[in-house]
């Protein structure tokens, strides 16, 4: 069934009896040539364009819980192609301009908004390193300009610019970044894959490999042995977990981010505004809510949820950035499993185990990746080879010594 | 969350930094051979375990100890707490 | 009008409020809810999608429709529910999200257009064309959507935090909280309680029920009189525990100030952290509604809140006297708001019921078997139809209507550590499951004990279970004899029809949208919620989830707990950014650290700048200076030509001290230090266990057990965590201690030609000849007659520089004194501009270059990595990736020296095209030189140890900038190192 306004209008006139499922609920077949582990934003991507442009067949996607229920479901909604490094920058940037056609493409509004994010500095050292970054941005193709404090001041007025104790100095906007509905994007890349054949199995966990002279040859689940050509796993928060029953140890650690909404206002924010003097960011939805979050809670956790301090750290980042955020009120608070990778940067790659792909380490940032991990990873477990904006997205890496560590902070994920 | 630490009790765990897992402890010999592999497993990768989990916290904004804490990464429940000192001597 | 007889509000003093700027009266012990009603107000908002008209539903925090901005400028508060808003004089509130009147709002045509904004329907349109979403349908949603207005003025108010410790927290202060903090308080334990209203008494406010045969507020008023006298209690009233935390920590916001007109000198509200060994939740139950055609009219109520407004507020959703009003319920309980009306003299018209075989418990007409099918009255309701079994329907006028759908245990908080609550088919309600948080039981109508007496006697055994893990003995209390008559309802949870009927009052969600998410195959719960809307209002569905989860079990046809439950997530209810920062806000964000000579640079007119935490001198401006840069210039020119002093205490010191501190130290730096002769200091660099380069400094050596180790300003606090974190886990049998210094020795470098000069006019008698104090000679001495002293010949300035050390007490004078004691030699103070400078012009390495991403080998440090012993990330330094990275620190300078050079431009072989690929390096610093005349800058180079003398380009796109420079040496000044050596 094709979207559009006349089918709205039809269906008005019709009591609505015509609209179908997004998508069936098949019961596994015995045997796929693919199989994608996590039913998730990056896995139903995955599946979409292998179906799509890569033009396999007989892809199943396997999901533990209900579709779209990892990360995909509860994140802040960023899309941004802001990185300084050349590891990171031109796959982000692929990113984004998949993001600019990501509607007409699935047929389906995700409500891809590019509103601008505009991250914020505070001294002469972190608008030099904004500097760097912005140019790294612009020589990948990507979008960028370096605003000074009046600049700032005239885009959002209503920042603290007279009683701070980090003054701004000014910022790094790039006009094309934004937000995109997010639950829209992990169902229309799912009704897109289910409209090319692509099995979606909900509550269907995996449970083990089978792995014969180091080639894998299918997945135990929860609803039954399936056998897979191939297997590619996208099941970041879980990674270890599910990497661990093939026999792998990843350069990952799993840690809960906490994120929040307001209650709904009318408009007050336009763009997506970063502190870069404390941990805080914010954007407001379509809706009117104030999405906003901060760091890490900086332990390992699968528990998703958070504490009290890093709830206090972002309230007295968001009070200090923006003064009038006093009387909007916190209306939920949730918190994900990240894949804290050692280098904050992700993982898409071959495994030693023939046929076994891994998508992982996406850190806090997996959503704005979303379109293009699928397409690499589509693009890795298809051809054999690496899409060629994500080549230094190797497991290899840590050990031979090529990192790709935006921040610049070592092997400790929690400061990623 | 409340850290049990082994000297001062039941202190607040915002007194803390957060390194990682225990096995840190364990570093591997420069000197030896195959250092650079033995080092690389040490430096990155981790058993991630969804349950049980030994690791170390810093009481920076306290008395500046090293503990190794077990808990529960799914629960956040916490078995214990001891000196990292402790631990590193008897070779954990 | 609506006042009736009797309630708990104070008749003798009359409160002014405004809504909408209508002047009205109320009294203290109003709600504004109530005292709306009072004054005949019905209809007080607008829903969110369809700008439906709507009343007031409940009587308490889980209200979804009478939300009103409260307060006016810099105070407005958006969103606030008038059933929890104490009535104070001066009040003002206001309707929101309408436009231009609350009466007349012009996108309620939006409800008009309803058959085509169904659940998701925006998902599958506003694609065509591709740039109208952004451009013409996205800011016309947005312009639409949320509810009220953020002033997006600063917040005028303070907010503060607390602790507090106890042995049981009690969350609720209706039966069974009061009955369990009566038993823990009379057993002497430390007891909170919280309670979100600004009475204690919970339910029993609202209800007629004696207790003991006497009105419950005079059992409340004894307990409360007992709890504030008993020392080991604390009632916090006005205060919602929003959120379980781990290991027993609450979070909770007491509303100190927001019932006053004007809070004084208080702060607004206050975030308590609340660290309990164990609590009780107490918070009761929430009532259903049962969705029917046109639900949502102004005048249908909840019916256990139409009861709490006769009996509390003394007063009835009726405008005009001969009004009257009906009852739609299935279960017992709600036929109990009938009988209160009636005898509160209300005109109750009839009881509707659907249960067949339903009772008439008191003077009222019953429908028996019966449906409410319709309603009337856009603005307020008019008339409902009722509908018998045998499909025989017919219209009753009446102006309000009270719903009962059964209750909902206020099971949030069970649930906020993620586990499921549990359906019991008993109940006809979920009820908190057996993994909530540790330590926390649950009592009342909270977990199922829907009478007052079980209320009363579970909250009781609460307590007294919770204390008895702890190893207190509790005596059950004597608790009033107390009605005991539960009421479970009907499994009956929407009428069915042709019309819609609300199930999420607030977002417009009804039974159809719902069915519609059915039929789209979005029925797991959560797709549910995520393609209606459903609970995502600012109730968090309170009124809506249970309600919507049935009426998905109905269309299904799987049992309600097949369908899914739905758990909560903090907070309990929208807490305020303001209180959750509480005063870490403006200049408070974060402490600012003083150094030592900040009171002397401050009298000089310097201007600070903020480097982490600290405040430094960022340059001293002298009269007739309008520009920066002449400042800076003329500090750097000082330096070099005479003398420069700096506050340089920022840098983190660490002390060092035990037998084995050398060998510690080796295994530290990437270099030896165990050779280090005492008295004298060498450069050290460390790395990460990664091998990547991350801070530098000095490191001296004072005794044969005693060094002293420097790190830079951003690092003091990282490199004394790893050293511990080396003492501690990796070498625990080294005998060796560390301290860190940082705040306790205030530290002044003394740089320039002079510096020799003025030093020996202020230390005791010491030999600093250079035979003597040689580069790289530290010594513990004294200054200005007898104050100890540490002095180090080191230079980051390229100049003959000694850095000097005081305790941190006596640099304020010290600094003064050498500024004074040097006026001939030109002493000149210079800020951290001027040492920017300073090292620039010298090639040292700082953060920008030491940036965590480079290594020793591209900061030309490479051979410091000693091979012959293990130090931390020697090891990693040498993987092949690392070793193979052939950029290195360059010196560049303009080759037209009228350009100039900006940090963060990316270099680029003259001539190649300039992307990602062809990228060959960056500028890390860079600043206009005096010493040369023109700017200069600093770089990392692919391949730049063998460029020297080439021309690159700097490439600045995001400032449209590209200037031609030349690769130099880093060391623009002084390369041999003899000015430092003299």
């Amino acid at each position: 069934m094709r979207f559009s306004g006349f089918r709205i209008i039809a269906e008005a006139l019709t009591g609505q009896k015509g609209w179908r499922p997004l998508w069936r609920d098949p019961d596994p077949q015995p045997a796929y040539d693919i199989v994608i582990v996590g039913g998730g934003g990056h896995g139903l991507a995955t599946a979409y364009y292998l179906a799509t442009v890569f033009r396999q067949a007989r892809i199943a996607v396997l999901e533990k819980g209900w579709l779209g229920s990892g990360n995909i479901g509860r994140n802040t909604t960023i899309i941004r192609s802001n990185y300084l490094l050349p590891g990171n920058e031109p796959f982000y940037e692929f990113s984004m301009k998949l993001w600019e056609g990501l509607e007409q493409e699935l047929n389906f509004n995700a409500m891809v908004s590019q509103r601008g994010i505009l991250n914020l500095c505070h001294t002469d050292a972190q608008r030099d390193a904004y500097r760097r970054r912005g140019n790294a941005m612009i020589l990948a193709g990507a979008d960028a300009e370096l605003l000074g404090p009046d600049q700032v001041r005239a885009m959002y007025p209503f920042l603290n610019f007279g009683n701070a104790r980090f003054p701004i100095k000014g910022g790094l906007l790039q006009r094309r970044a934004g937000t995109a509905r997010h639950d829209g994007v992990a169902w229309g890349y799912a009704r897109g894959a289910d409209l090319r054949g692509v099995d979606l199995i909900q509550n269907c966990e995996v449970t083990g490999f089978r792995i014969e002279g180091g080639r894998v040859r299918g997945v135990e689940t929860s609803r039954g042995y399936i056998a897979a050509g191939k297997v590619g796993v996208a099941v970041a928060g879980s990674s270890s977990r599910v990497m661990a029953q093939a026999g792998m140890r990843l350069p990952i650690e799993s840690h809960a981010l906490q994120a929040f909404v307001s209650e709904g206002l009318k408009r007050s924010i336009d763009g997506v505004i970063t502190f870069g003097a404390g941990h805080f960011y914010i954007s407001q939805s379509d809706k009117g809510g104030l999405v906003f979050g901060g760091d890490i809670d900086g332990y390992n956790s699968y528990a998703q949820r958070g504490n009290l301090p890093v709830i206090e750290d972002v309230a007295e980042g968001g009070m200090a950035l923006m003064p009038a955020l006093g009387r909007a009120r916190v209306l939920r608070i949730w918190g994900g499993i990240m894949d804290m990778s050692m280098d904050g940067s992700p993982i898409i790659d071959r495994t030693s185990v023939e046929g076994l792909y891994l998508n992982a380490g996406w850190c806090y940032g997996g959503f704005k990746a979303t379109p293009a991990s699928g397409y690499a990873f589509a693009h890795l477990i298809a051809t054999g080879t690496p899409h060629p904006t994500a080549t230094a997205y190797r497991l290899d890496r840590f050990a031979r010594g090529h990192l790709i560590d935006e921040k610049g902070a070592g092997a400790q994920p929690n400061l990623h | 969350m409340l850290i049990p630490h082994p000297l001062l009790g039941p202190r607040d765990a915002q007194e803390f930094t957060y390194l990682g897992d225990a096995s840190l402890i364990d570093r591997p010999d420069g000197m030896a051979d195959g250092a650079e592999a033995a080092f690389c497993d040490y430096v990155y990768l981790r058993d991630n375990p969804a349950g049980v989990h030994r690791e170390l916290w810093f009481h920076e904004f306290g008395d500046r100890s090293w503990l190794v804490v077990t808990r529960n990464t799914v629960t956040h429940e916490i078995l214990g707490a001891e000196l990292a000192a402790d631990v590193a001597r008897r070779g954990r | 009008m609506s006042r009736i007889e009797g309630g708990l509000i104070d008749r003798s003093r009359s409160l002014g409020f405004t809504f909408d700027g209508k002047r009205l009266k109320g009294h203290p012990g109003d709600t504004l809810a109530s005292a709306l009603l009072a004054n005949g107000v019905r209809l007080v908002g607008r829903s969110f999608k369809y700008h439906r008209p709507r009343g007031i539903l409940s009587a308490g925090s889980e209200e979804p429709n009478a939300l009103v901005e409260l307060g006016t400028g810099a105070r407005r508060e958006p969103n606030t529910r008038a059933t929890v808003v104490e009535l104070f004089d001066g009040l003002a509130a206001s309707s929101q999200n309408r436009w231009p009147a609350l009466g007349f709002d012009a996108l309620a045509v939006n409800d008009m257009l309803a058959p085509f904004l169904t659940a998701g329907f925006y998902y599958k349109t506003f694609m065509w064309p591709k740039s109208f979403w952004e451009t013409v349908y996205e800011p016309a949603i947005r312009r639409a959507a949320g509810l009220g207005r953020l002033s997006m003025q600063p917040d005028p108010d303070a907010y503060d935090k607390g602790f507090l410790h106890c042995d049981l927290l009690v969350i609720g202060g209706g039966p069974a909280g009061l009955a369990a903090a009566l038993t823990a308080g009379r057993a002497g334990a430390r007891v909170i309680l919280a309670d979100e209203d600004f009475r204690l008494g919970g339910r029993l406010l609202a209800e007629t029920h004696p207790l003991d045969d006497a009105p419950a507020t005079d059992w409340v008023a004894a307990v409360e009189a007992e709890l504030a006298s008993l020392p080991n209690v604390r009632v916090l009233s006005r205060t919602t525990v929003f959120g379980a935390f781990d290991h027993g920590i609450y979070g909770a916001v007491q509303r100190v100030a927001d019932h006053l007109p004007d809070p004084g000198a208080q702060v607004r509200q206050s975030l308590w952290r609340i660290t309990a060994r164990r609590a009780v939740l107490a918070a009761g139950a929430t009532e259903r509604h049962i969705p029917f055609a046109d639900n949502d009219r102004p005048g249908i109520m909840l019916a256990g809140a139409m009861r709490a407004y006769a009996n509390r507020w003394a007063v009835t959703p009726l405008t005009r006297p001969g009004q009257r009003v009906a009852v739609f319920a299935n279960n017992d309980d709600g036929h109990r708001t009938a009988i209160d009306l009636v005898a509160r003299g209300v005109n109750v018209l009839a009881v509707i019921d659907p249960r067949p075989d339903a009772p008439r418990l008191g003077e009222y007409q019953l429908f028996a078997a019966a449906q409410v099918t319709g309603a009337r009255g856009r603005l307020g309701l008019s008339s409902i139809e009722v509908t018998h079994a045998d499909g025989r329907a017919h219209w009753l006028e009446v102006s309000a209507l009270g719903v009962s759908g059964g209750w909902n245990p206020n099971l949030h908080l069970a649930s906020h550590h993620r586990g499921r609550p549990v359906w019991s088919e008993g109940h006809k309600a979920f009820l908190p499951g057996p993994d909530g948080p540790a330590g926390l039981s649950v009592a009342g109508a909270a977990a199922g004990q829907g009478t007052t007496h079980a209320a009363l006697t579970g909250g009781a055994r609460a307590a007294q279970g919770a204390l008895a893990d702890l190893g207190i003995a509790a005596a059950l209390p004597a608790l009033p004899a107390a009605e005991d008559r539960p009421a479970i309802p009907t499994p009956f949870w929407h009428v069915k029809g042709r019309g819609r009927a609300w199930v999420d009052f607030q977002n417009d969600v009804t039974v159809k949208d719902i069915a519609l998410s059915r039929r789209e195959n979005m029925t797991s719960v959560e797709h549910m919620k995520r393609w209606t809307t459903l609970g995502m209002a600012t109730d968090q569905g309170k009124t809506a989830n249970v309600t919507a989860l049935a009426v998905m079990s109905e269309l299904t046809g799987k049992a309600i707990p097949q369908t899914g439950t739905t758990i909560f997530r903090p907070p309990y209810t929208p807490v305020s950014l303001g209180v959750l920062g509480g005063g870490d806000t403006g200049p408070h964000f974060r402490p600012r650290r003083l150094t030592p000579t900040h009171a002397w640079a401050k009298a000089q007119g310097a201007v600070f700048v903020e480097v982490g935490q600290w405040m430094r001198a960022q340059y001293f401006p002298r009269p007739g200076e309008t520009h920066w840069r002449q400042s800076v210039d003329r500090e750097v020119t000082a330096t070099r030509a005479g003398v420069g002093l700096c506050d340089v205490t920022t840098l983190g010191k660490i002390d060092v001290q035990g037998r084995d501190a050398a060998a510690f130290l080796d295994r530290i730096y990437a270099n030896t230090m165990s050779t280090l002769a005492v008295g004298r200091v060498r450069y050290g660099v460390m790395l990460r266990e990664d091998g990547i380069a991350y801070d530098d400094g000095t490191c001296a050596r004072l005794a044969e057990d005693h060094f002293v180790v420097t790190t830079t300003t951003a690092n003091a606090g990282l490199v004394y965590r790893n050293m511990e974190f080396a003492r501690q886990c990796l070498w625990p049998d080294l005998d060796v201690q560390l301290i860190s210094t940082t705040d306790a020795w205030a530290q002044i470098s003394v740089a320039g030609p002079r510096a020799r000069d003025l030093l020996a006019r202020i230390v005791d008698g010491a030999d600093l000849s250079n035979a003597s104090f040689p580069f790289m000679a530290c010594a513990e001495l004294t200054v200005c007659g007898g104050l100890r002293a540490r002095l180090f010949r080191i230079s980051f300035s390229g100049e003959l520089a000694y850095e000097i050390a005081v305790p941190a007490r006596y640099g304020n004078a010290l600094m003064a004194r050498m500024i004074e004691a040097g006026a001939d030699l030109g002493a000149t103070p210079y800020g951290t501009e001027a040492l920017g400078v300073l090292r620039i012009e010298k090639g040292h390495a700082a953060g920008n270059e030491i940036n965590g991403q480079t290594t020793a080998q591209m900061l030309g440090l490479g051979k410091m990595v000693s091979t012959k012993k293990d130090a931390i990330g020697a090891v990693m330094s040498r993987r092949e990736g690392l070793a193979a990275d052939t950029r290195r620190l360059v010196g560049l300078v303009p080759v037209d020296p009228a350009e100039r050079v900006v940090a963060g431009s990316h270099l680029f072989a003259e001539g190649a095209a300039q992307r990602t690929e062809t990228d060959q390096g960056w500028i890390t610093s860079a600043c206009f030189s005096p010493h040369l005349g023109t700017h200069i800058g600093l770089g990392f180079l692919v391949d730049g140890a063998g460029r020297t003398g080439e021309v690159v380009i700097a490439a600045n796109p995001v400032e449209g900038m590209a200037v031609r420079l030349r690769v130099v040496s880093p060391h623009f000044v002084d390369p041999e190192g003899g000015r430092l050596r003299d």
